[in-house]
């Protein structure tokens, strides 16, 4: 039996059906990533300090630039399908393909980079206070002042300037990676393999001085801290459970590379079945490029919006 | 784009489409120096932060996406999704300042 409507368009609507069941589709996509930006909007404004220049602004926009390509691509391709260019087509949905591959890659390294960056709180002020001469050379005001910075990366003037009171050091939340730069480990983790001590690697002071938007400098001083178990109270990897701003982070980024996947196993399907599917049905197949690249398009749209939102605002 | 099947349209099409990509390019380094030069205003960074996206975004969804020309049932079927998608972000608006009595408000003081 033959599918109707692949090609020819229903009198109703004027299209061929696969066209009206990816819009309706993305209509609901909309209001799926509608729904999580409403919560990052209640998230952030309910929240009383809002991390910035945690995320590398560099990578994120280059993996823009990858994603844009991408959508560029997918559209020539399906140009050239209706010029009738079957195999100019074919390099430019190839292309579209790495460029997903390309962007899903870069944001794993991201991701990796966050799952290896740790938080300690310690469990009291006179532990705290040593870890800082220890780590930092001092313990005074201007140490904690830079400690609190790091953890926000914001400049310290605007810390200064928010926070009349620095909170006392066993408040502030260190941040550094763990020698050996394991992922997701967790006191919980820690104590069930009766570790005593954790060699901790603090992160340099200057990187919350540094000028708003560089990227997060993994070159600390390499100073590493002997920390015993038995003094800290918090040690989490910058992951979802680690603050709002990650867990939405996370959530949102997430999803989005959820459908980048599912769009890059589209077409690539459509991409190693194509030559059969032309020869067979070529207008079938245009349309199916066609749907493929609304989906794709779409999956760019939300990354517009991503980027700036959680890279640069 | 109206009418896609000739093929001298196509080719001003693919012409317009290159030139969109360029327009996107430097949409994004825009939005990435806005954020270097540092305006000390947060709503004014806001605000132009998602009017530069909006505008790539109509790039993509008009010229791309063909929106420009398409058929009344898509129209049909984005003015709602518009609309429940205006609604739920005026929900969320309206529920900003929705504290339960005595609840402190941090970061407002």
């Amino acid at each position: 039996m033959e599918i109707p409507y692949t090609v020819t368009p229903r009198k109703d609507t004027g299209l061929y059906n696969a066209k009206v069941g990816i819009w309706l589709f993305l209509a609901s996509e909309v209001m799926l990533f509608g729904a999580l930006f409403s919560s990052y909007v209640l998230l952030r404004v309910g929240a009383p300090f809002w991390p910035e220049g945690l995320l590398n602004i560099p990578i994120g926009t280059f993996n823009t630039w990858v994603l844009i390509t991408s959508s560029v691509t997918v559209v020539m391709c399906w140009a050239n399908l209706k010029l009738g260019n079957f195999n100019k087509a074919r390099v430019y949905l190839g292309l579209t393909i790495l460029c997903a591959l390309g962007f899903v890659g870069i944001k794993t390294v991201e991701y990796n980079d966050k799952f290896t960056h740790y938080t300690i709180r310690f469990t009291n002020d006179v532990t705290a206070a040593a870890f800082l001469k220890e780590a930092y050379g001092n313990d005074d005001e201007a140490t904690r002042s830079g400690v609190f910075a790091n953890t926000y990366g914001v400049p310290d003037s605007k810390v200064v300037a928010k926070n009349k009171e620095l909170p006392p050091p066993r408040f502030l939340e260190i941040t550094g990676h763990l020698e050996g730069n394991p992922h997701f480990v967790t006191l919980k983790k820690l104590k069930a393999k009766n570790a005593e001590t954790i060699t901790f690697i603090p992160d340099a002071l200057n990187q919350g001085k540094k000028e708003k938007g560089a990227a997060p400098d993994p070159a600390h001083d390499h100073k590493k801290v002997t920390v015993k178990m038995s003094e800290l109270v918090y040690l989490s990897a910058y992951t979802p459970q680690r603050n709002t701003y990650f867990a939405i982070y996370f959530t949102l980024t997430g999803l989005h590379a959820a459908h980048v996947i599912g769009g890059a196993l589209v077409m690539a399907y459509l991409f190693f079945t194509g030559r059969r599917w032309w020869q067979k049905a070529p207008e079938q197949y245009t349309n199916r490029i066609e749907v493929a690249g609304l989906f794709w398009h779409f999956v760019d749209l939300v990354w517009i919006f991503l980027f700036p939102v959680l890279y640069l605002l | 784009m109206g009418d896609h099947s000739s093929p001298e349209q196509l080719k001003k099409d693919i012409r317009v489409y290159l030139a969109i990509f360029v327009a996107l390019l430097v949409g994004t380094v825009l939005t990435v120096w806005l954020y270097y030069i540092h305006i000390p205003n947060v709503k004014v960074t806001i605000a132009i932060a998602l009017l530069v996206a909006s505008v790539k975004s109509f790039l993509v969804a008009g010229y791309f996406m063909h929106l420009l020309s398409e058929k009344k049932v898509i129209y049909a079927t984005l003015a709602a999704t518009g609309f429940f998608f205006v609604a739920l972000m005026a929900l969320t608006l309206w529920s900003m300042n929705d504290f339960p009595k005595f609840t402190e408000v941090f970061g407002n003081k």
